[in-house]
């Protein structure tokens, strides 16, 4: 079906005792489909990519979405007259067929601001992605993207330490953090989890992770881990001169435990706390206000999100996660790393990067940045990129995310033939050289392997790293790519 | 002396590099001056990693938009404390940034003795920690001879 397929008129029953009459009517005929409406600024914007049922109608299949993601049900009520309904119902303005996607459709849909609870993540997802998306006329439905009013901003307090902040604290400035997750991710006792950490931050990382999945398990108690841990990050401080950080993940049953845990790491002197994104939107809201109160950078794994935003013609787009997140008030979060072992368009992932830390998007369709975005000065999310990357890659990194990123090498950086403290070795001299040359004009995209070459001469650990992982990539094609560019692959 | 791998103090942004030639850094201040950045010169002989604000030679130079008038207040300043740490810190006082966006040290004492940790034994199993230069018993300006 093309675009001038679409029956996109004005269908609404402006009669009101027609429109109230008892019965079932098409959602179009309700008022949830209209074409003439202009967006107000105060109003939630969002991008919904649906696949209608054999037979169903676009227009009514994007007033289906509009209808049950507000205040429709499936007949009419009468009571919907006690209301001044109009205001209420959610309006499906704009319907075109996806790109060369047959059978596709973009829906736009306006909410007003007097849907959603001020500051409530929980209730703006509970409408947006609640019953909508079971519904039956749709074989499958995703929010592509939305765009938050600055009016509904405002109500968010936002990260509780921001990407600027952050750098002021730990005293690193000009060039991207490094990190790894200590591995292996289960089964290491206490102390011989602390040793990975002072190693790797005495090599030169600035931050070691837990990984997602250790909380407190019989082979480690979460005590015992923050204690290790803590000991190695203030030996490495001491041995180095630096702020060093280990993310102690705080993920828990319970509220009570997670509280209990951070207020333990708080107490050992942690720069840095972590939580899980299957810990809930509610108890992410809470932890940014703990970590607010406490001076406290708070770390954000997005744990489970595959799930539901990898694939491309169901769930939600990880860009509006991301703009979730920075509203629910993380300081990191785990974005993509395009060159690594796991899913990402290089483009694609830019644009999560991009809503992370710039203060206005732009419209930027290649990069699957539907609407504008003013964020109203609301602080900056700190993106990482994590997941099979190395030394050998840091040009394309670099080239890709800038300086605002933390780099996670944990196999990169454990897995080194010499040693964890090599390992690290390698990975800053990397960084270094890099950002050195960057700034001093060269073309790293073109010139980096040559760049890593030099480096590699003065820094034995480096030479190793290239030698054992130089080659390596995931060249494998992404699932969640834009429709509106072809997307080059990165080698 | 210092046991890391670089065997001195790894604050900023190229310690893991060989000492910057005056040629490097003045690339690196034109990359600076290019982005828009004031550029400043601080020093300290008390190099904890907390010690955020270390003594500035000199205001921020905001309106100095040449590299070289930048690499003479440095050497004005490697004159007068040569036995010193000293970075250079480029600022960025854009609406939303309004931070430091660079910062790499440019001088350094003839040794590091870097820092010893003093462990307090706390409740528990708890340790309270705190990170103690070797050199910072010595009154100021007398601590790297």
């Amino acid at each position: 079906m093309s675009a001038t397929d679409i029956h996109a008129e004005a269908t609404k029953i402006t009669d009101a005792k027609q429109r109230y009459k008892a019965g079932v009517l098409k959602y179009r005929q309700m008022g949830y489909w209209q074409p003439d409406y202009v967006p107000r600024d105060t109003d939630v914007l969002c991008l919904f990519r649906i696949t209608p049922q054999e037979g169903v109608d676009p227009v009514e299949a994007a007033a289906a979405v509009a209808g049950e993601s507000s205040t429709a049900t499936w007949t009419v009520v009468w009571t919907d007259r006690l209301t001044a309904c109009d205001s209420y119902r959610a309006k499906a303005y704009k319907v075109e067929p996806v790109p060369g996607t047959p059978g596709q459709y973009f829906a736009w849909v306006a909410y007003d601001l007097i849907l959603f609870e001020e500051g409530s993540i929980a209730n703006m997802t509970a409408s947006l992605i609640g019953n909508v998306f079971s519904f039956k006329p749709l074989k499958a439905a995703r929010l592509e993207d939305i765009r938050i009013p600055v009016a509904y901003v405002k109500t968010f307090k936002g990260p509780p330490t921001g990407l600027i902040v952050e750098r002021e604290r730990l005293d690193k400035f000009g060039r991207p953090l490094l990190g790894a997750t200590t591995k292996p991710k289960l089964g290491l006792s206490g102390r011989n989890y602390g040793r990975v950490v002072y190693e790797g931050l005495k090599g030169g990382l600035d931050f070691m992770k837990d990984d997602e999945n250790i909380n407190s398990q019989p082979f480690m108690h979460w005590r015992d881990r923050f204690l290790y841990v803590m000991d190695a990050v203030n030996k490495a401080s001491a041995a180095t001169g630096e702020v060093k950080g280990s993310y102690l993940n705080v993920t828990a049953a319970t509220m009570e435990d997670m509280y209990e845990r951070a207020e333990f790491a708080k107490e050992l002197g942690s720069v840095i706390v972590m939580i899980d994104l299957v810990i809930g939107y509610t108890a992410i809201q809470s932890m940014s206000n703990w970590a607010r109160k406490n001076d406290m950078i708070l770390h954000l794994h997005r744990a489970g999100h595959g799930t539901y935003t990898r694939q491309k013609n169901h769930g939600v787009s990880f860009r509006v996660i991301a703009k979730w997140m920075r509203l629910a008030g993380v300081d990191h979060i785990h974005a993509g790393t395009a060159v690594g072992k796991l899913e990402g368009d290089p483009l694609t992932v830019q644009g999560y990067y991009n809503v992370c830390r710039e203060s206005y998007n732009a419209v930027d369709l290649p990069r699957g940045l539907f609407f504008e975005q003013d964020w109203a000065d609301l602080k900056k999310v700190m993106p990482v990129a994590s997941g099979g990357i190395h030394a050998g890659q840091m040009h394309q990194l670099i080239d890709l995310f800038g300086d605002d990123v933390v780099l996670q090498f944990g196999g990169g950086t454990i897995g080194h033939p010499a040693g964890i403290q090599a390992g690290a070795v390698a990975n800053r001299v990397a960084l270094e050289a890099m950002v050195k040359a960057r700034n001093e004009g060269r073309d790293i995209r073109q010139e980096g392997p040559e760049i890593l070459k030099r480096a590699a001469q003065f820094c034995t650990p480096l030479k190793q790293a290239l030698d054992t992982w130089g080659e390596i990539t995931f060249n494998y094609a992404p699932t969640d790519t834009s429709d509106f560019a072809t997307t080059p692959s990165v080698a | 002396m210092i046991t890391n791998p670089t065997g001195r103090i790894t604050q900023g942004q190229f310690s893991f590099l060989p000492d910057l030639t005056d040629d490097e850094i003045t690339a690196q201040i034109e990359y600076g001056l290019r982005k828009g950045y004031a550029w400043s010169v601080e020093y300290t002989d008390d190099p904890h990693p907390r010690n955020t604000y270390w003594d500035m030679f000199g205001m921020p130079m905001f309106d100095l938009r040449d590299a070289a008038g930048v690499m003479q207040e440095l050497r004005e300043c490697r004159k007068t404390f040569p036995g010193h740490y000293i970075r250079m810190v480029a600022f960025d006082s854009a609406r939303g940034i309004e931070s430091i966006t660079m910062s790499f040290i440019v001088n350094r004492p003839p040794s590091e003795p870097g820092f010893g940790l003093e462990r307090q034994e706390a409740a528990g199993r708890t340790i309270r920690y705190t990170v103690k230069s070797y050199a910072t018993d010595r009154p100021e300006n007398e601590r790297y001879r």
